[in-house]
């Protein structure tokens, strides 16, 4: 239980990885690293795909990337009409660690340009649903 | 290179928007055409394949009901699933049963009805083929995932908003030709004009990608009919030979993904699987038909197959090298982007159109010079599967 709380709109009511939307309201964006080989991953897996191992344990993501790409999103999925547009992107962090999220809000269109230097952030929309999202840094 | 196993019948419905008929009369349709095409009965048929994307009908189960309907119980049936490649998984899991010796003649039929649900529904449900856990709270969507690549490719390889229409252009001038085609007029750079008020193609969708960069939904069908040597020759007086296969998957997750700006790793993969196991290079292949779902997948295509190096796809359709009289002519069927993209039916229906360029049976979309080699690329989901098929006479 737990996870229905994440994002817009979730998909998914049941996950191990269910305590990420906790550490969101404790404003911490998280991914998970293997205890046994030290693979890290984000977005958070209880299983390491790397070594085969369930012990994880959680990590907090680094603050500090760039945007390595993005889209406008002028045309929504069912559900999600009212956000329209929306920006979204991938920011690459180091590590090899990358992130997929929408942009902020108040970050202009015109103003987003691949390899930016971004941050991220949580995110609460009114209805209570927890998030994180992509600032300029 | 091994001619062990061929394909005997090609058949695939017109592509259309609104099928006036369920799921079962579409599938026959196909069916029907690639038989006859075979010149065979349903007693010749060891099983049967059936292959789409769930969730834009209602029925479970498919095959069984499927199988039914085509004659073709009590032979062996099952469904196959790599959403948009669906088809070209089932081919080559119809090829692997032949080599193994299991069957001699082997059906698969590929299908989707996609009208019964709204574009915004489809959407939805396309990107549920992405990761639901993750990413689709954000509310993704195909153009939205293919534009995250358009995003990354332009900005480092100088790949222009006009390349990508010329892609789409070309596309049009073959859907033209196409009577099984969805979209069947010409496309001009004046319907790509944001300063034309009737440019149909011009509107933002998911920037960098606009109206015209994107595929037709479609409803469709098609059926490909694969024979053992021994059969393919008793049967067929112009078998077409499946040379090579190769497949390739990545991380569902764009946070898990390489380098957006060369593109879809799988089209790279599964063309190096294939070219290997057929003993070629990018240089053999005559004719081609790559998964253009959107004009920036078919530049990605390109290169992934070798036919342009790494961030110099351009070029091709700069030079126009991808036309029919051209070095390489790709999708002159009118691709994705005008046949219409009816997501189960698509790799099926790509290699209708090689096995008919390599019988020189293409009629208008005929490739010049008798080609022998064809090869079709095809991808599931936003680069999530990859299947590289290469044919020839």
């Amino acid at each position: 239980m737990g996870f229905e709380k994440f994002g817009r709109k979730s998909f998914t009511g049941i996950t191990k990885t269910a305590k990420f939307v906790d550490l969101l309201t404790e404003g911490k964006i998280e991914g998970t690293v293997c205890k046994q080989c030290g693979a890290k991953y984000f977005p958070p897996r209880s299983d390491c795909a790397a070594c085969l191992s369930k012990d994880m344990d959680w990590f907090e993501m680094p603050k500090k990337g760039t945007l390595e790409t993005y889209t406008i999103a002028y045309y929504a999925p069912f559900g999600f009409e009212k956000d329209c547009p929306y920006t979204m992107g991938v920011a690459d962090f180091s590590d090899g660690l990358k992130l997929f999220a929408r942009l902020a809000g108040d970050i202009k269109p015109e103003d987003v340009k691949v390899g930016m230097a971004v941050s991220v952030r949580p995110l609460k929309y009114d209805d209570d649903q927890m998030s994180f999202e992509i600032i300029k840094a | 290179m091994a001619k062990d196993v061929a394909v005997i019948g090609v058949g695939q419905s017109s592509f259309v928007r609104g099928y006036a008929g369920s799921i079962r009369e579409l599938a026959f349709e196909a069916f029907r055409e690639a038989m006859q095409d075979a010149g065979i009965t349903k007693k010749d048929v060891d099983a049967s394949i059936f292959c789409s994307a769930p969730e834009y009908d209602k029925q479970r189960s498919p095959a069984g009901v499927l199988a039914e309907y085509l004659g073709l119980i009590p032979q062996p049936t099952f469904y196959i699933e790599t959403v948009c490649s669906s088809s070209s998984s089932g081919v080559k899991v119809g090829y692997s049963m032949i080599k193994a010796g299991l069957h001699d003649v082997v059906v698969v039929v590929g299908f989707q009805k996609m009208s019964e649900i709204t574009s915004a529904e489809s959407q939805e449900r396309m990107g549920r083929g992405a990761d639901i856990q993750w990413e689709a709270p954000f509310g993704t969507m195909m153009p939205a995932y293919y534009a995250l690549y358009a995003q990354a490719y332009m900005a480092k390889n100088g790949l222009t908003h006009d390349d990508l229409m010329n892609v789409r252009v070309k596309s049009g001038t073959y859907g033209q030709t196409n009577e099984r085609a969805v979209y069947r007029k010409g496309v001009k750079p004046s319907d790509f004009d944001p300063n034309n008020p009737d440019a149909r193609m011009a509107g933002a969708v998911a920037w960098p990608l606009r109206v015209g960069d994107a595929c037709a939904n479609a409803d469709g069908s098609s059926c490909v009919i694969l024979a053992s040597a021994e059969k393919a020759k008793a049967f067929s007086k112009k078998p077409v030979w499946i040379l090579g296969i190769g497949g390739a998957s990545e991380a569902v997750n764009m946070a898990a993904r390489p380098d957006f700006s060369k593109g879809l790793s799988v089209g790279y993969g599964a063309a190096a699987e294939a070219y290997k196991m057929a003993g070629m290079t990018p240089k053999n292949i005559k004719v081609a038909e790559v998964h253009d779902c959107f004009t920036i997948a078919e530049i990605m295509a390109y290169e992934g197959l070798g036919f342009a190096p790494m961030g110099d796809g351009k070029q091709l359709i700069r030079e126009k090298a991808t036309y029919k009289e051209g070095r390489i002519p790709v999708n002159v069927d009118g691709g994705l982007l005008s046949k219409g993209h009816p997501i189960g039916a698509t790799g099926g229906s790509q290699i209708r159109t090689i096995v008919l360029q390599l019988r020189d049976e293409a009629g208008p979309m005929q490739v010049p010079g008798n080609p022998d080699i064809g090869l079709v690329h095809n991808v599931g989901g936003v680069g999530l599967y990859g299947s590289v098929t290469i044919f020839g006479r």
